[in-house]
């Protein structure tokens, strides 16, 4: 179990090098994606003029005021809070990010699926965990809210974030067929008949 | 005892912000708890994360969770209260839509199917109003949930049959929670639901996951079968936000109402972490605000 310090972008090597347990801040650039980012982007045929080649993106949708565009809040919008939303309605994305826009790292909650392992083993990728529901802490890891993009879409915007020790979040999907998830579910159902009997509830139903 | 909408309004504000910001005593309790017995590190460590955000909000004057859910208002009405019903409840949407405009707030609603978003928080048939009347009290109490979309999309019903008994009702329980994994930001609340109608099932599912820590099922039968569900989720291993250990849930709770000589339905819904409400209360002194 090693720590990584990374400053965004990073390179293919750089993310095969990470194991699942590892953990990992990330500093610099962040982008933020949800549904209808992604139903837009890969359903509709819309397209950023962000250039995600080699970045982490985050399953988010921010509280934000619109304070107009300064120097403090270039985009106009300043932070209110910013957390994570589950991954696992994204799952079908995570391919066509890495694939079309160089996306290396996923943040989110609750884990992504084979597909996704899939991906990540193909073309070099990893999911980190971040903890859901710890919205006001994570919000003091971002610095500003730098750009938006397809703003039509708020709070399903793109976002880009300005990140200072954005961590640590830890490795639960690796490009080495490695998941968290995996093992977990695998216990769990495992452990399903003992509890059942634990219950009085008799076997076969 | 008169009570004026636009108090009304004022409070369905406030009950917004303050459940997003401030946990509940009895949720703050249960994470305590889950901490002193957690046995895995990685378990340990997201409870000292999630333990140490409550605090941050607090400090910070923040949103503990960025999912401001969708608004649900349950009023009581005690049967000494004079108030205006149809303006209470216009009251209630004013409030919500100006929680959100004036903190600002996310919303978290859009229309089912044209996706559109009013950033309100409000459309359609929400906010949820629920609404119920208690016997000779001079007090109206207004409870406000927002409920979170992560653990709200784990839901579940299932009209078994009665030959397939409480059985049927425990492994549809425990197979809910293997289900939902990680997805619905455990510890979680499991909230059950025990009998009625399809609809009534459901709703009864979701004030068992919102319902207060250490609070019982007012049903013996509803008691005995949310302790004994209480006693072994712990044991799946599913873990505080799927990644193992000991803590999936805080507790199993149930809620049961009576059904038809056919019927067994059961229903799941999760309740999350950021296990969040506020409560207003309107007596004679004025307005009480709590959890």
């Amino acid at each position: 179990m090693a720590h990584y310090e990374f400053d965004m972008p990073v390179t293919e090597e750089q993310v095969r090098k990470l194991r699942i347990n590892d953990t990992v801040t990330l500093n610099q650039t962040l982008y933020g994606i949800r549904d209808a980012t992604q139903i837009h982007m890969f359903d509709h045929g819309r397209k950023t003029r962000f250039d995600l080649k080699g970045h982490a993106v985050i399953h988010t949708a921010p509280n934000v005021k619109w304070v107009g565009e300064t120097q403090a809040h270039p985009s106009g919008y300043a932070p209110i809070c910013i957390g994570t939303t589950t991954s696992a309605r994204m799952e079908r994305f995570t391919r066509p990010l890495m694939e079309q826009y160089g996306v290396r790292i996923i943040i989110g909650k609750g884990g992504l699926f084979a597909a996704s392992a899939k991906a990540f083993s193909d073309l070099g990728g990893v999911y980190l965990a971040i903890i859901g529901g710890t919205a006001a802490l994570e919000t003091t890891w971002i610095e500003q809210i730098e750009e938006v993009d397809l703003d039509d879409l708020n709070p399903e915007s793109l976002w880009k974030f300005r990140i200072k020790g954005f961590g640590p979040l830890l490795v639960a999907m690796d490009s080495h067929g490695g998941s968290l998830y995996t093992a977990v579910n695998a216990s769990a159902k495992d452990k399903r008949a003992g509890v059942l009997a634990a219950l009085g509830v008799k076997s076969g139903t | 005892m008169k009570v004026d909408p636009k108090q009304i309004e004022e409070a369905c504000k406030e009950l917004y912000i303050r459940a997003l910001k401030m946990l509940p005593p009895d949720i703050k309790e249960g994470f305590r708890q889950l901490d002193s017995r957690e046995s895995d590190a990685t378990g340990k460590a997201i409870l000292g994360t999630m333990i140490r955000n409550i605090t941050v909000a607090e400090d910070t004057n923040n949103l503990l969770c960025q999912d401001t859910g969708i608004p649900i208002y349950n009023v009581t009405i005690g049967s000494n209260i004079d108030v205006d019903g149809y303006a209470l409840k216009q009251a209630i949407v004013k409030g919500c839509e100006r929680a959100t405009k004036e903190h600002p707030l996310r919303s978290s609603v859009v229309h089912p199917t044209t996706r559109k978003n009013e950033h309100t928080s409000c459309g359609r048939q929400v906010p949820v109003i629920n609404i119920d009347f208690v016997p000779e009290s001079d007090m109206l109490a207004i409870e406000m949930i927002p409920k979170g979309s992560g653990s709200e999309n784990n839901s579940w019903l299932k009209m078994a049959i009665p030959a397939e008994g409480i059985d049927a009702i425990k492994t549809f329980v425990i197979d809910c929670v293997l289900e939902a994994g990680g997805k619905s930001c455990p510890p979680v609340i499991v909230g059950v639901g025990v009998g009625g109608t399809a609809d009534l099932c459901v709703h009864l599912s979701k004030v068992a996951a919102t319902r207060p820590l250490g609070s019982h099922c007012a049903d013996p039968e509803g008691a005995k079968l949310e302790e004994e569900l209480s006693k072994v989720v712990n044991q799946l291993g599913v873990g505080a936000q799927g990644l193992g250990g000991d803590s999936t849930a805080f507790a199993v709770h149930v809620e049961t109402a009576a059904t038809h000589i056919t019927m067994n339905p059961v229903a799941v819904n999760m309740q999350c972490h950021s296990a969040r409400r506020a409560r207003a209360t309107f007596t004679p002194k004025g307005v009480g605000y709590g959890y």
